[in-house]
């Protein structure tokens, strides 16, 4: 009994421990003053993160803005609601689904890929032999990637919003006959732009925050061994999802709780 | 020139989880010359270089660096002291994303203004010295392990640092390069009058070149001396290792049980997973 209470205590202390590690870590990271050669790795770090994501991102926003329309349409068309399509497609995509599948998939694609590439880096050395050139990796390695990170998820979720709309577009309309001006005009007047553009893209900026610091710190504290790699790569994917769906609650509970 | 030593090591101690790596270790390095510290493998000769480079915190002692305590500087002002050191990793370490010209280019990029014209002089420069001018468009997944070292070299006298810590520059060198690689070492040193630690077990090739020499064991400096003084040592446990005998006070097996119980007990414990 005493060893359960003392592994429990145990436990809480590495997990304190840990947090502090990498609130440190983060801060490290972050302060410092703007420069053209770190201009220049952020560019390298969006194409990595931000553009080689595009597809998978961009794809699956266009079979969840045309699932979302055929599931729709099936429920509005027994109330004789259909008109009202354009407005739900958009909704859900602004207000929950864009923000938080594009995470998920930004954790699975990116996440885990940065999570990999600097555990690697540190596993032979790299960082190591940064760090005795006089470079700090945290500015050069990790900075980059936590900006290009905090950058690229959100206008990932952009992309996914407006090309899921144009899913719903192409099913709703095109293929199931809803009419093209009411699916356009309901969704115009129903949309609020602070209220479910801005608060969506506020959920996208935090979800961004969190599955970027967990990536790029899992690789940096893991430890340096094939099997510490893929075990940190996994625990990247598992604690942003669950982060993301978490936050998500509470984000969506404090925007939109009292909205009605 | 100063005569103050560059680096002084007092009561170092450092362990790794339940294990000590070092009990108290007094080193000094002095200005110029070419100090080489050995023993036997696992006697933490990296963890020291690690140590005299900030990289590892020591639980007690000091290292101070031309009169600084190594770990007692901010972040800043460690990494401002590092670019007057360089370090020649076991591994070589080379940045994998970047050229062999590049890895070599790369202290100059980042910590000089000097033009590509000349960054380019200085980098072919380097390589020429270690052999390998014509590898410079080569990858480092394409060189091998001793080549990788090589380049590694050259990075970290792309600056002609003061202070140069060699983490096994000799394993996995052919005969030829092996010379060469001695050669240069000691060459650099005689030119430039950098200070270099060699950390090694290659008995021949590090007394060859080395101006003093410290012998680590147990976590603690075992003897220390000029070449000459301890190859005519008479302690045992210094002439088994300067002489390379397989038995005597020094033993061959990480500490263990009895092998006889051992191998009794197969199955039953010990096996902690």
């Amino acid at each position: 009994m005493m060893t359960r209470i003392t592994r429990l205590g145990r436990h809480g202390c590495d997990l304190v421990e840990a947090l502090g590690r990498a609130g440190m870590f983060l801060g490290q990271s972050l302060v410092g003053r703007p420069s053209a050669e770190g201009f220049k790795l952020w560019l390298r770090q969006m194409h990595f993160i931000g553009v080689l994501s595009l597809a998978i991102v961009l794809v699956s926003g266009l079979f969840i803005g045309m699932v979302l329309a055929l599931q729709g349409f099936t429920i509005l068309v027994d109330f004789g609601a259909e008109d009202a399509l354009g407005q739900m497609v958009a909704l859900s995509l602004l207000r929950e689904l864009a923000p938080v599948v594009a995470a998920l998939l930004f954790a699975g694609r990116a996440g885990s890929a940065l999570t990999a590439e600097i555990g690697l880096m540190k596993a032979t050395e790299q960082l190591s032999s940064m760090e005795m050139i006089g470079v700090d990796p945290l500015k050069r390695v990790v900075a980059p990637r936590l900006w290009a990170g905090f950058v690229s998820l959100p206008l990932l979720t952009v992309g996914f919003s407006v090309i899921g709309i144009w899913g719903g577009h192409l099913v709703g309309v095109e293929w199931l006959g809803v009419y093209n001006g009411s699916y356009w005009g309901n969704m115009q007047s129903s949309v609020d732009f602070v209220d479910d553009i801005g608060n969506g893209m506020l959920k996208s900026l935090v979800f961004a925050l969190v599955v970027t610091w967990i990536a790029v710190f899992q690789g940096y504290d893991l430890v340096p061994t094939s099997e510490g790699i893929s075990r940190a790569t996994t625990r990247t994917v598992v604690y942003s999802s669950l982060a993301v769906l978490g936050l998500d609650f509470v984000l969506t509970a404090l925007m939109f709780g009292e909205l009605g | 020139m100063n005569d103050s030593p560059l680096v002084v090591v007092e009561g170092l101690r450092f362990s790794r989880g339940d294990r000590d790596i070092f009990r108290g270790v007094d080193l000094t390095i002095p200005r110029g010359k070419i100090t080489a510290i050995m023993g036997p493998s696992g006697s933490g000769k990296t963890t020291l270089l690690k140590l005299i480079g900030g990289q590892l915190t020591p639980d007690a002692g000091r290292v101070t660096i031309d009169g600084h305590d190594v770990h007692a500087l901010s972040r800043k002002k460690l990494f401002a002291l590092r670019r007057r050191m360089g370090m020649l990793f076991q591994s070589g370490a080379l940045f994998s994303d970047l050229s062999v010209f590049e890895n070599v280019a790369f202290p100059l990029r980042v910590h000089t203004d000097l033009p590509d014209a000349m960054i380019r002089d200085v980098v072919l420069m380097k390589l020429e010295a270690v052999g390998l001018r014509g590898a410079r468009e080569l990858m480092p997944a394409e060189l091998s392990g001793g080549m990788a070292r090589r380049v590694a070299l050259a990075r970290a006298l792309a600056l002609d640092p003061e202070l140069i810590l060699y983490d096994e520059p000799f394993v996995g060198q052919d005969p030829i390069s092996m010379g060469v690689l001695v050669q240069l070492i000691r060459r650099v040193n005689d030119a430039l009058g950098l200070t270099a630690v060699v950390v090694s077990h290659d008995i021949k090739e590090t007394l060859s070149i080395a101006d003093y020499v410290y012998v680590i064991a147990d976590g603690k400096v075992m003897a220390h001396g000029t070449p000459e003084s301890l190859n005519v040592d008479r302690d045992p446990r210094v002439s088994q290792f300067m002489h390379g005998e397989p038995d005597g006070p020094v033993p061959f097996h990480y500490s263990a049980d009895d092998f006889y119980v051992d191998m009794l007990n197969a199955g039953k414990a010990g096996e902690r997973r």
